[in-house]
């Protein structure tokens, strides 16, 4: 009677288990592993199956496979330049696999591998990586001087580089941290409205008035699902955008 | 993610409309290679804020400040047990972390150059 024990377990929710039996158990494939190589399917699925009618009036489902595809294109081209072509697909891929992550979430019974700081944090370091060695390609030992910005009184140089260099550094961690905290809110506030319904429901105190009473926390929890739709959405977006403005800087550096 | 599709579906009525007629075929054609970014824009007007939401920024404000002193802890603390200096760096990076997420935030909201 977990209602009885007045002990809500907002983070269990978030604990890796094993799947797909002895044989995910023998190699630790956790449910996280197999969100994700849904979500990859599902992906792929979506744009095999919305690009392959190939109608001048699109479907439902080619109308959702070009929007996603034509949006994170106009917003590599509109943030980077001309170059956003060359890092499209990998905006792209990094955006689905974020937003799809994070809707699977949504689903009851299901798991939100975004919000795992391991998991997000190794999306912003594969993001941070990336920008870094295509500034480097492209502008050599010049990108040094994008910590210390041209014009900057010289006597200032040892506090504007050390600043400069942090800044830099905290990004992948707030590209991470942003998501995964998002998600993590979300799913706890789900989870602690989820049980006040059950604590009103079949409290003795409060008798039959607690089951009409625990219609307020469920109404709460179904409005709390749009929200979550919403930052689910949001989110993604963000984490593409800010990859494209990173890359912006990277291709042209200031 | 601006409107894709009703943009496209007017493209789609347009070329309905005028086809066989070449006047504006050369207009339609810059058009559609400045969208593919194959021309450099005419205006220089694509420099947008990132996502001028409220929301979003007011999410992204919190996160820079704290994640940019999260970073300058870790690296002081770091130098402190490498050089023997505790606490001297650790309590130098937490400052310098501060700066650096004012710059993040300054940066995020700041006039646009």
């Amino acid at each position: 009677m977990a209602a009885e024990e007045h002990a809500i377990d907002a983070l269990g929710q978030f604990k890796l288990t094993t799947a797909l039996g002895p044989l995910g158990a023998s190699v630790n494939f956790t449910q996280s592993n197999l969100m994700m190589l849904i979500a990859g399917g599902l992906i792929l699925a979506l744009m095999y199956f919305g690009a392959r009618p190939q109608a001048v009036v699109p479907g439902r489902l080619q109308a959702l496979a070009e929007m996603a595809y034509e949006g994170i294109r106009n917003m590599c081209l509109d943030q980077i330049g001309a170059e956003g072509r060359t890092f499209f697909p990998f905006v792209f891929t990094l955006f689905m696999f974020v937003l799809i992550g994070n809707l699977l979430g949504l689903l009851p019974f299901s798991f939100t591998y975004t919000s795992h700081i391991a998991v997000t944090l190794s999306l912003a370091l594969t993001v941070i990586v990336l920008v870094t060695l295509v500034a480097l390609k492209i502008h050599g030992l010049h990108f040094f001087s994008y910590f210390f910005p041209k014009g900057a009184p010289l006597l200032l140089a040892p506090i504007i580089i050390p600043v400069e260099i942090i800044s830099y550094l905290s990004r992948p961690v707030s590209l991470s941290i942003r998501l995964f905290a998002n998600m993590v809110a979300g799913h706890v506030m789900f989870e602690v409205f989820a049980s006040f319904i059950l604590m009103m429901a079949a409290s003795h105190a409060l008798g039959s008035f607690g089951v009409v009473g625990a219609v307020g926390p469920m109404v709460l929890n179904v409005a709390l699902m749009g929200f979550e739709l919403l930052v689910a959405f949001l989110q993604a977006y963000v984490f593409a955008i800010l990859t494209c403005i990173y890359l912006h800087d990277a291709v042209h550096l200031h | 993610m601006r409107s894709a599709l009703p943009e496209e579906l007017g493209v789609n009525e347009r070329m309905a409309e005028d086809k066989g007629q070449n006047g504006s075929f050369e207009q339609r054609l810059a058009s559609a290679r400045r969208k593919q970014g194959l021309d450099e824009a005419a205006d220089g007007s694509k420099q947008s804020g990132a996502d001028n939401s409220s929301l979003g920024v007011g999410l992204r404000v919190g996160v820079e400040l704290v994640s940019a002193i999260v970073v300058a802890v870790a690296i002081g603390w770091w130098l402190d047990r490498w050089l023997h200096t505790t606490p001297f760096l650790i309590i130098l990076f937490v400052l310098l972390g501060g700066a650096a997420g004012i710059a993040n935030i300054w940066r995020l909201v700041g006039p646009k150059k």
